[in-house]
């Protein structure tokens, strides 16, 4: 058992009620940052569609699906590895929960990378922070604002799943601690199905 | 995360001072620093207040020293329009973030949300560790703006698009000032979330054997609710602050409408929205006009009930008034934006709520009311503090009723009414809840009780003085006198500046009764008289153990509750209440389940 079992055992066995509606005080943290973090989307993506809304002359560059359909299909099997993840932990095998997790961490890695590839391709277009040849200064904007936040959330949650794996191997996590980090991957996972529709799909090219 | 989580366990105390009193772990030592830097920031948002308040009075009277903070903004200690309305949003700022948001629910909440509860800490210690610390940065953030370029950013504590977004053509402030602002607010988020992350888990997993949610005490269920709403809002506002600093380092125009001319110039940003910062911010800004009202309630609440020696009449309307303050206060933003240029038909839709929000607030003083009647209520700094708010609560809110309609609010929403209003019901309010609050508490915090006689003085001329500063204003703004201006040179405005300057004299005297306060404060912590473990006869958890609180809050026991919290009016052994933690029987007992 590890040192932070022990300690959170402190507060939540013994003389103590025990954690409300049976959710243990790290995975309830985890959920609060979700709704915090939540917020922050859905802030980004209105604000997203006030401009887009109040701007006549907004582009539509996107001439194809086909990398922004390998990046969601990529992302959504990360879930699904993820998942794999925490049943073999729940099952009791380390090796294969390791493997898991440290194959969502690889899928993590190659969808930041495939983003990273899009948007350099888009930087050789001429799209910056506040300009683009297609049109309102502001698709730029907002397109490098909303990716790049989810970006910095994948980079975090590969930083995550890499760390956790590891320990996890080495004994200082356990499978609680996977399935709170897969909490996190699968939130990140459903931000990116947000924006897929808003931010791509609605800026496709007739 | 799991790192933080790892170092929760309390096993031995620190020993060494800097763990101990500096970068402590410990929810009270964290309570106390956060009331340490309400305190700072009060007095700092005071002093600017005097400064304002001395120029609209008299305006070419040069204020001593002044030119000393500012060589351009104040030359010879006369300040320049534009540096009185850097004082100004230094002020705003100051005050609503750092004071009253931190000191009724990151002071108070911090120090007694666990206790309360029954817990040893918080479950996060580190977290709420850097949780004082990031606000405390913010602080420095925001503070170093006086010193940084040409002062500190003049945009006002809402910081309205397109002038915190175009940079120095704005004026003084607008640009290295708004980025510092922004920073500051993004980090103060930041120090807020880390609260929020820490206070919920405290309520919901924490609590003791025999505490349910409904043997809370009002204090507890204050802060649960606040945090609720901190978590929420203030993750809107983060982001908003740093498409602010986009705008000003990288180009963006995010909050900028394209072909904008300022001072004859033709700005380069092209396609934002000014509009769109305005729904970012009052996302947040409504909401947090609740985070700073609701622990008010809480506290004022708890101190009343343990003076009327019996309970409200209706604990769980209580609650439920303060949980529908919470969500509505969510749905009633626009009520800012009525002259905005919003669409008439939103102005509408943002009314009507607005007017329901007045529903529960008008409950919870009915319930305080109808509570108090017929009660012997013991009169102390505490109890009459708690009056006070009622009193202001009930002042300010009652403009709201004017100000919730679009068509009235037109006309009154640039003046000084809107100015009278949220001091009163927000500010004033707020800060009386936090005095009371001290006056009550600090003998467990301080273990040393307060002088009754200063905090009666320094009550009675609060109260006064706050009256005679914040009830002219409405009548200041029903005649037309415009906020926002340095100084008054219309010919219709000339028969109100002998009103200012009354203002500037109450502001000045009442400022100087916060001494009266502080010293009691300081005296008090050193020499005061030491303080027994239920000095008031109060029942809540905080009161049974010992003075000041060890440092596992229970000395290693764990209390178990067997009652509600406010058993008041009842007949036991120890007089007429029966602690929470007591296993006594008594006969009549208030049940709330």
């Amino acid at each position: 058992m590890s040192q932070a079992d022990l300690t959170m055992e402190v507060h939540t066995t013994g003389l103590t009620v025990g954690p409300a509606f049976s959710i243990p005080t790290k995975k309830l943290a985890m959920w609060l940052f979700i709704i915090a973090d939540t917020m922050t989307f859905a802030a980004c993506l209105v604000a997203y569609g006030f401009l887009r809304n109040g701007t006549p002359d907004w582009p539509r560059p996107f001439h194809s699906i086909t990398n922004v359909a390998i990046m969601t299909f990529i992302l959504l099997t990360s879930s699904l590895t993820m998942l794999l993840g925490l049943r073999s932990a729940r099952a009791g095998d380390k090796a294969g929960a390791f493997r898991w997790t440290m194959i969502t961490a690889a899928a993590g890695i190659v969808f930041a990378l495939l983003h990273i590839r899009e948007w350099m391709g888009l930087i050789n277009e001429g799209m910056t922070l506040f300009k683009n040849p297609w049109g309102t200064g502001l698709f730029g904007a907002s397109f490098f604002s909303i990716t790049g936040l989810h970006l910095t959330h994948v980079t975090g949650g590969v930083i995550a799943l890499l760390v956790v794996g590891v320990r996890y191997k080495g004994g200082r996590y356990n499978a609680d601690d996977i399935e709170i980090l897969g909490l996190y991957w699968h939130f990140v996972d459903l931000v990116w199905m947000f924006v897929v529709p808003l931010v791509y799909l609605l800026n496709l090219t007739h | 995360m799991h790192d933080v989580a790892a170092h929760a366990a309390h096993h031995a105390p620190p020993t060494s001072f800097i763990r101990k009193h500096v970068f402590s772990l410990d929810h009270k030592v964290i309570g106390k620093q956060y009331y340490a830097l309400a305190l700072v920031a009060a007095l700092v948002g005071m002093v600017l207040s005097w400064f304002m308040r001395i120029h609209l009075a008299w305006t070419n009277a040069a204020i001593p020293g002044l030119q000393l903070l500012s060589p351009n903004g104040a030359p010879g200690g006369v300040m320049t329009p534009e540096y009185y309305l850097q004082l100004m949003t230094m002020h705003g700022t100051i005050m609503v973030f750092f004071v009253l948001t931190t000191a009724p629910f990151a002071a108070f909440g911090n120090f007694f949300l666990p206790i309360q509860v029954g817990a040893e800490d918080m479950p996060f210690p580190h977290f709420n560790m850097m949780s004082f610390w990031v606000t405390f940065v913010a602080f420095l953030v925001l503070m170093s703006s006086f010193f940084v370029g040409d002062g500190p950013t003049l945009g006002g504590w809402t910081q309205y698009a397109p002038l915190n977004a175009v940079g120095s053509v704005a004026g003084p402030g607008q640009g290295a000032g708004v980025v510092l602002w922004a920073i500051s607010i993004a980090l103060f988020c930041v120090g807020q979330l880390l609260g929020a992350l820490n206070f919920i888990p405290t309520t919901l997993d924490l609590r003791v054997k025999g505490m349910s949610l409904m043997r809370l005490p009002l204090s507890a269920w204050a802060w649960f609710i606040t945090s609720c709403m901190g978590l929420t809002a203030f993750a809107v506002l983060m982001p908003a602050c740093i498409l602010v600093i986009l705008d000003h380092v990288a180009g963006t125009s995010f909050f900028v409408a394209s072909n904008l001319v300022m001072n004859d110039q033709m700005l380069p940003h092209s396609g934002g929205s000014t509009l769109l910062w305005q729904h970012l911010f009052w996302f947040f800004g409504h909401p947090e006009v609740y985070i700073a009202i609701i622990p008010g309630i809480g506290i004022v609440s708890h101190i009343l009930i343990t003076n009327m020696r019996k309970p409200m009449l209706s604990q769980r309307v209580l609650i439920y008034s303060m949980g529908a303050l919470a969500v509505l206060s969510y749905m009633v933003y626009g009520h800012h934006m009525f002259v905005s240029g919003m669409n008439p038909f939103s102005s509408l839709a943002f009314s009507f709520p607005t007017l329901v929000i007045t529903i529960p607030s008008s409950i919870v003083v009915l319930i305080w009311t109808f509570s108090l009647y017929g009660s012997k209520l013991r009169i102390n700094s505490a109890s009459l503090f708690a009056l006070g708010f009622i009193s202001m609560f009930v002042s300010g809110g009652v403009s709201g009723f004017f100000l919730a309609q679009p068509s009235i609010d037109i006309m009154l929403h640039a003046t000084y009414f809107v100015v009278g209003h949220f001091h009163l019901v927000m500010g004033v309010a707020a800060m009386f809840g936090i005095f009371a609050g001290t006056y009550f508490w600090f003998p467990k915090m301080a273990g040393r009780m307060m002088n009754e006689t200063l905090g009666k003085i320094h009550f009675w001329l609060s109260f006064v003085g706050a009256y005679c500063i914040f009830m002219p204003f409405h009548y200041l703004g029903m005649a037309g006198n415009v906020r926002r201006y340095s100084t008054f040179v219309d010919d219709f405005l000339q028969p109100l500046i002998p009103v200012h300057r009354f203002i500037t004299i109450a502001a000045l005297i009442t400022g100087a009764a916060q001494l009266i306060f502080l010293y009691n404060l300081i005296h008090s912590r050193f020499w005061g008289a030491p303080a027994p473990d239920n000095p008031w006869e109060a029942t809540s958890l905080e009161w049974s153990t010992a003075t000041p609180p060890p440092w596992d809050n229970f000395g290693g026991k764990h209390p178990v509750v067997y009652h509600d919290p406010y058993q008041y009016g009842v007949q036991s052994s120890v007089g007429d209440y029966v602690m929470q933690t007591s296993p006594e029987q008594v006969k009549t007992e208030h049940e709330e389940k």
